[in-house]
């Protein structure tokens, strides 16, 4: 076997050993916090009427977040995960991304989906897992996905949507389209062995895939030091021989630029491109979470003055594009409309009993059909037992 | 003696192993500081250092590879997975290693001192990948012994013996229970056998035969059937793997029928093999099919779970049509 495919370095006859932390990875930021640019940065390309439509996605994120956690305190919501503090990784992500690009969720980039057109209600469907819910009420909340924007439908398990998104990549360049899938994961994640398979693949089998991490400190109570001990994620691509770049996951400027140069190169060269995205998960992992058995109310204050929505607020005031008055009306009005939403999707019924045995397979089979009927039968006979579905067939 | 909660009492069955022999390591992910999602490890780190218990990276294979070689070394091994609809990506190391271990090398070399504790089962909003109950994959695995406790006291026994059994044991706990099941369990060391399922209620007219979560569910159904003046033997099979073939004949002997109740699917679940080996045993004593009370044959659902669980309704109308055949 040839080694002259990657060893360039030069023979010696002295052990020399390379430290584990001498890939030395630099950080792209564009923006201050305070909404100016850095000295000679390189800006995306992106004008009023895109950083209108971003800033509206990440303001209408915040909103979102907020009134469903407070839902889920009322006990109207069984469960929710915000995006507090990151929302800046999804929405840049998928601005930078053409809408026949797949996106694959971890599950913490509904930002994604709204920046491609979930709306309102497919959100609350989804949520209180009613009839009109895309996944049909089979899914916790955040399980989003539309086949319609090109937005695979999330899974609770972590990271087997890396190596899927190899593979769907692979397809798209296969049948020669102008289009590439972006992956969304976590740093945890990013241990799992899906994660190495399908880093491994891409970069083998040259497929047109961005690999997106969201470098938010924490898996559940596992800060990043405990989950590994090279540089970032980063360092893995280089590794495996896929183009990487580390940016300020807080800084949409940067996150559009790194994905749109990352976009043109996967379809130009069909090949992967890591990047990694450094933030902070300001909220709890899950409305079943409490941070404050794993970490300090002083490190979270230190990112919340990194507010990534605020540095976008910030540049689009410099550059008069938004203003105090409409921005004060924006957030009235999408918390209006946020309330109206739960108000309506968690009056609509529970999925049909029928939907209980579809799908399993393209055509249920004649003993899940008898399965069925038996609990249609079951049910007719204790109808209060089972109210959501009693009298409803 | 104290009455705590099932979470409790696997903390207090940690601790005694921990306490009782040096050499004993927990770990998996969120398990160290936190002491986990569900606080099974709370105080243990605390007590017996990083060094034995840790926060593992979030690699399921890894957490049970890791296990296997430090099992093989001789450290009595505990490791946790924070779901158990979440063991798939170490089945490899279960089922192809841990099960075949000793096996494969002769017994030079074995992982008897393996535990693998997990959350299983639904009825928590949990829907597909929070509920799954999969025991029956790994009944499908000669080497491993698989074990599920039905409230704190069981559980206690049963994860000592299971942490000092020598041979590998996937310990299955219930977690609807964790908080919902309180009882009396000693302060103290004790063990509880394993591959000895335990009659609970004894009976004459029907077997009804479960584990874990669903202990409750055929509890309920017999106090149901009990009102019809049907009198229920209920029993506990505890041990899934090997199982306890003659203290289920010999009450099936007794009253004639039985009816096995599990979360997990119908078709090919533990209950099938019960319903086999009982039919072949016991076939001459029998009054009536032996009846399955089970999930439906499809992945676990969350707006629709109500209907989709083998309940105490649906058991006792099972009860019924079973005496009445």
């Amino acid at each position: 076997m040839s080694t002259e495919l990657y060893n360039d370095g030069p023979v010696v006859h002295q052990p020399t050993f390379i430290d584990g932390h001498s890939v030395e990875i630099p950080e792209l930021r564009i923006l201050h916090q305070d909404g100016t640019t850095y000295p000679g940065a390189d800006l995306p390309d992106i004008d009023q009427t895109l950083a209108t439509k971003i800033y509206q996605t990440l303001a209408f994120h915040r909103v979102l977040d907020e009134r469903m956690v407070a839902s889920q305190r009322q006990g109207r919501l069984s469960f929710y995960m915000t995006a507090l503090g990151e929302e800046a990784a999804s929405v840049g992500g998928a601005a930078g991304l053409e809408p026949q690009d797949m996106i694959m969720m971890q599950y913490r980039e509904q930002g994604a989906l709204m920046y491609r057109g979930f709306s309102l209600e497919n959100f609350m469907n989804q949520l209180f897992s009613n009839a009109e819910d895309l996944g049909k009420g089979r899914q916790m909340p955040i399980h989003y996905g539309s086949k319609a924007l090109n937005c695979m439908t999330v899974s609770s398990t972590l990271a087997t949507q890396i190596p899927q998104a190899t593979g769907y990549a692979y397809g798209q360049k296969l049948q020669g389209l102008d289009a590439v899938t972006i992956c969304y994961f976590g740093e945890g994640a990013a241990s799992e062995g899906d994660f190495h398979a399908g880093l491994n693949m891409a970069a083998v089998q040259e497929a047109p895939v961005i690999f997106f991490c969201r470098n938010n400190g924490y898996a559940i109570s596992t800060p990043a030091e405990e989950q590994f001990r090279g540089n970032g994620i980063a360092s893995r691509g280089v590794g495996y021989g896929i183009k990487t770049i580390r940016i300020d996951g807080n800084d949409i400027l940067a996150v559009l630029k790194a994905t749109q140069i990352a976009r043109a190169y996967a379809v130009k060269e069909s090949k992967p491109v890591l990047i990694e995205a450094m933030s902070y998960r300001l909220g709890a992992h899950s409305t079943s979470d409490d941070p404050s058995g794993y970490r300090t109310k002083e490190e979270e204050a230190k990112w919340q003055s990194n507010d990534p929505i605020l540095r976008m607020k910030n540049w689009m005031l410099k550059q008069n594009w938004w203003d105090e008055a409409q921005d004060t009306a924006l957030y009235e009005q999408y918390r209006e409309q946020v309330l109206a939403a739960v108000k309506v999707a968690e009056k609509i019924d529970k999925p049909h009993i029928d939907t209980m045995i579809t799908d399993v397979y393209d055509v249920p089979s004649a003993q899940l059909q008898a399965q069925l009927d038996e609990v249609k039968v079951h049910i007719k006979k204790y109808p209060e037992a089972y109210p959501f579905t009693a009298g409803k067939f | 003696m104290a009455k705590i909660n099932l979470l409790h009492a696997i903390n207090s069955a940690l601790d005694i192993a921990m306490a009782d022999n040096d050499r004993t390591v927990c770990f998996g992910e969120d398990v160290g500081h936190f002491g986990g999602v569900f606080r099974a490890t709370s105080g243990l780190q605390e007590k017996y250092g990083k060094a034995r218990c840790f926060n593992t990276p979030l690699v399921e294979q890894g957490i049970i590879g890791f296990a296997n070689g430090l099992a093989a070394q001789g450290s009595v091994a505990i490791a946790e997975i924070q779901f158990a609809d979440y063991i798939f990506p170490a089945f490899d190391q279960i089922v192809n290693e841990a099960a075949k271990f000793r096996y494969r090398t002769g017994n030079e070399f074995n992982v008897g001192k393996l535990t693998i504790r997990t959350p299983y089962g639904g009825g928590i909003a949990g829907g597909l990948y929070h509920s799954q109950s999969p025991e029956a994959y790994f009944a499908h695995t000669p080497g491993l012994k698989v074990v599920i406790p039905r409230n704190p006291y069981q559980a206690k026994g049963l994860l000592l013996a299971s942490i000092r059994d020598d041979n590998p044991v996937v310990f299955f706990e219930p977690k609807r229970l964790y908080r919902a099941s309180v009882g009396e369990v000693p302060e103290e060391d004790y063990q509880l056998p394993l591959g000895k399922a335990e009659v609970v209620q004894t009976g004459t007219d029907i077997t009804l035969l479960a584990w874990g979560a669903q202990m409750e569910i055929i509890e309920k159904a017999a106090q149901l059937a009990s009102n019809d003046g049907i009198s229920c033997e209920v029993v506990d099979l505890r041990t899934i793997l090997p199982w306890d073939i003659d203290t289920i004949s010999n009450s099936v002997m007794k009253t004639g029928r039985l009816l096995v109740s599990q979360e997990a699917p119908l078709t090919a679940g533990f209950a099938s093999e019960i319903a086999a080996t009982i039919q072949s045993e016991c076939f001459l004593h029998l009054e009536s099919p032996i009846a399955r009370v089970c999930g439906l044959d499809t992945p676990y659902p969350l707006a629709l779970e109500k209907e989709y669980v083998s309940d105490h309704l649906k058991v006792y109308e099972a009860i019924k049509k079973t005496v009445n055949f």
